[in-house]
């Protein structure tokens, strides 16, 4: 007998296995808009030129292969704090904040939510808004936290329900956790305005909340990094200390490299030492200290004049395909000759898009279309392309008319 | 922190690494996608039938899972969180788990922060004798409850450097078998050791042999050289193909919420050079470079402190294997030589082997001589 008879088998990956059935098709007109990584025009990865560039630098310099310190590589988390910050911000220059290199954004998440079951005494509970990413639940519930929500996402407008996260968050118990996505919101891609943003600072300043933001597409969602931090830097800015998680997965397009990174804003430069010291006791148990490959790469680009602005670029050029896409099918389905309300697709921002359609019509596609998308109807925007961004409409509408 | 240093005190990049890495870089066709959660399935399985072997019963059975993992480290800790959660019970946090009196340091905080709450010792290091206490181990094992978890040490001890004999193993073994404990390996040092991959993975194959479920930690760390890569793997071994499924299914989602799939860029390199013959031949030759430069650290340092008469026995320097050596100084000792001679060592007197060069050979000799001699 074994030690493991009793062990359940696992949940499969509901996204898994969308691509799995996707592997299967044979119809030659078949796409694939569940995948999580951006795509090119011809519907293949992308690696930046930047990023060739970099690694190119990196094999010429024959660099040893020494242990990371355990808090990570400093020439990168000091250029993410920037990044995330900006360069005038009070807290970066002062040195008020700590950053650690974090396994990309998960593993930023989770060193971040170790560390307030921790340390955060005054509340067990996580505030997620309705819909969140997935995986931010067990993220959470393993770190030994608690979840709960605020309604986030508008089913009939497809767009922000803003008076009802006014309304919720208003009635979070004070000290508890918040969590806000920084920019293209996961899965919906509905963002707060601007001026939203700023209700929300107020509003959770005067709830005494902690906010802990999820920054995965910074540059990815708008193309400029400066308007996709644009959250992020204003909450600091109104004396609301975040703490905050990257990731470089998406907008360097360094997915398998894990890069990312923890930050926590500090009242002074001495407390974020203190922090820095708790958050290596956590490291350490974990993984010993992180990799380097990523984080090097990202560094050289961040730090490197020449490749920083080319990865502007870059980055912008892939926001503004999946921003064309988006253009494109909305012209596309008025063109089939779709009587319905399309505009969220053009007002949703970044990788995802929720479509509002129904797991029946969702059904239909992938069976009459082979078209493979999650249930819930949110297609990545990502695995568009010029070539099929037709044959999407032509089926949507044909499900929708 | 632990790492190789060739005999002029550098690190080593071994020749292998650097010709696959170039090879990884010409190569226009790789990219950047995410590997999947349990990692790169040619990893895996080649990292699994280095701890196994190539004939290993398991292996032939289907019954060997494999999670990659970040360094030993990783594949330790998603190791235990597995344990926490499914071993002995349901969430049971108070099975207990032991570990060697020394050990490496982190053990504990793994298994602590995985949430056990029971974490105890194991006799393993006989001071006046400058041995393993077999029998201090055996009678703990005895004494421990039925379904405790025992952290073993697979070769290389860290950090006595003394590990059992293939007969001190079967003895071990047989203890474990009737108590019915659990053996988590841990290997870290595989070929680095000996010299041989196969002698280093004697126990675990032992253990594999004799029936056992068990867990491997292994990390590519020092074996490849590839430190700052985060190169583990978990080796999972269990009664048949269907169990050990439904353990990688519950070990997946463990790992989806500590980092989601693990990092390409070093399982790349250690599976290339694993599925070529000839550059599994290489590699297996820049090991060997690295183990012998440490053994023949250790006979040199023995040597000399016989020549030198220092008072004690020295046959430990070369009887112990792997990076580190319990020189046997006490505390005061040691400061004398961190102080006096600027030789920089634990305060249990571990000594990294690798920090020993042809050229500081004499020098440490002469200061162990000095120490011991000086000082009681």
């Amino acid at each position: 007998s074994s030690w493991w008879s009793h062990v359940e088998m696992g949940p499969p990956d509901p996204i898994l296995g969308v691509t799995e059935a996707f592997k299967r098709d044979t119809n030659s007109k078949k796409m694939n808009l569940g995948v999580g990584a951006y795509r090119d025009d011809n519907g293949k990865p992308y690696v930046l030129n930047c990023v060739r560039k970099a690694e190119a630098m990196i094999a010429s310099k024959k660099m040893d292969k020494e242990y990371l310190p355990i808090g990570g590589l400093a020439d990168f988390t000091r250029a993410s704090a920037e990044l995330a910050l900006g360069e005038n911000s009070e807290a970066f220059k002062s040195g008020r904040y700590v950053t650690v290199q974090g396994i990309s954004g998960t593993g930023s998440l989770r060193i971040g939510a170790n560390f307030l079951q921790r340390f955060f005494k005054s509340s067990r509970d996580v505030y997620l808004p309705k819909p969140s990413w997935g995986n931010h639940t067990p993220i959470f519930r393993d770190a030994g936290l608690q979840l709960q929500a605020y309604r986030y996402y508008d089913p009939k407008t497809c767009s922000l329900d803003f008076s009802g996260a006014m309304d919720d968050i208003s009635k979070i118990p004070e000290k508890s956790i918040i969590l806000l996505h920084a920019c293209a919101h996961n899965p919906t891609g509905v963002d707060p305005r601007q001026e939203q943003w700023k209700e929300l600072a107020a509003l959770v300043k005067k709830r005494n909340l902690l906010v802990y933001f999820d920054m995965a597409y910074q540059g990815f969602a708008s193309g400029d990094i400066n308007r996709d931090a644009w959250a992020v830097r204003h909450f600091i800015e109104q004396g609301i200390n975040i703490v905050l998680s990257q990731s470089y997965a998406k907008n360097m397009g360094l997915y398998g490299e894990r890069a990312g990174a923890f930050t926590v804003i500090c009242s002074d430069a001495e407390e974020a030492k203190r922090v820095e010291s708790q958050l290596k006791i956590l490291i350490r148990p974990m993984y010993s200290n992180p990799p380097l490959n990523g984080a090097r790469i990202a560094s050289i680009i961040l730090n490197t004049p020449d490749l920083r602005k080319e990865w502007l670029m870059e980055v912008k050029g892939m926001a503004d395909r999946i921003i064309s896409m988006r253009t494109q099918l909305v012209s596309n389905l008025k063109k089939e000759g779709s009587s319905h309300n399309w505009q969220h697709i053009t007002d949703q921002i970044g990788m995802f898009c929720f479509t509002g359609l129904k797991p029946e019509q969702v059904e239909r596609l992938t069976k009459e279309f082979s078209i493979y998308m999650t249930k819930d109807g949110r297609i990545s925007v990502a695995g568009v392309t010029s070539g099929n961004v037709g044959y999407l409409a032509h089926a949507i509408h044909q499900v929708t008319k | 922190l632990a790492a190789y240093r060739t005999d002029e005190g550098q690190p080593w990049v071994l020749p292998v690494v650097k010709k696959v890495e170039q090879m990884i870089a010409n190569d226009n066709s790789l990219n950047h996608e995410y590997l999947p959660i349990l990692g790169l399935p040619e990893f895996r399985a080649n990292a699994s039938r280095i701890a196994l072997g190539d004939d290993s019963p398991a292996i032939k059975e289907n019954r060997v899972g494999s999670v990659q993992s970040l360094g030993g480290t990783g594949a330790l800790r998603i190791g235990a969180e597995f344990l926490r959660r499914w071993y002995n019970g349901n969430n049971n946090t108070a099975t207990p788990v032991y570990i060697s009196a020394p050990s490496w340091e982190n053990h504990n905080s793994v298994f602590v922060d995985a949430g056990f709450k029971d974490i105890r010792t194991y006799h393993y290091w006989d001071a006046a004798k400058r041995g393993l206490d077999l029998q201090g181990l055996l009678d703990d094992m005895e004494k421990a409850p039925e379904f405790s978890i025992f952290i073993l040490h697979a070769c290389a001890h860290n950090p006595t450097g003394t590990d059992p004999t293939p007969d001190q193993w079967k003895q071990i073994a047989a203890v474990m078998k009737r108590r019915f404990l659990f053996p988590f390996f841990d290997s870290a040092y595989q070929g680095f050791a000996s010299g041989s991959l196969d002698k280093d993975a004697w126990a675990v194959r032992y253990f594999v042999s004799e029936g056992f479920e068990l867990f491997c930690a292994q990390s590519f760390s020092k074996n490849f050289g590839l430190y700052n890569e985060r190169v583990g793997n978990l080796t999972v071994v269990g009664k048949d193909a269907d169990n050990v499924q439904r353990v990688l299914s519950q070990m997946e989602k463990i790992v989806r919420t500590t980092w989601s799939n693990p990092p390409s860029q070093g399982a790349r390199i250690v599976a290339t050079t694993l599925s070529s013959p000839q550059l599994f031949a290489e590699w297996k030759d820049n090991v060997k470079t690295m183990a012998d430069r440490v053994l023949l650290m250790r006979s040199e340092l023995r040597s000399r402190l016989e020549a030198l008469g220092t008072p004690g026995t020295w046959n430990h320097i070369t009887e112990q294997i792997g990076m580190f050596s319990f020189t046997g100084l006490n505390p005061k000792q040691v400061e004398y030589m961190i102080k006096e001679k600027h030789i920089y060592l634990m305060a249990s007197g571990r000594i990294n082997m690798c920090g020993l060069t042809t050229k500081n050979l004499d020098y440490v000799a002469k200061s162990i001589h000095e120490a011991v001699t000086k000082i009681q």
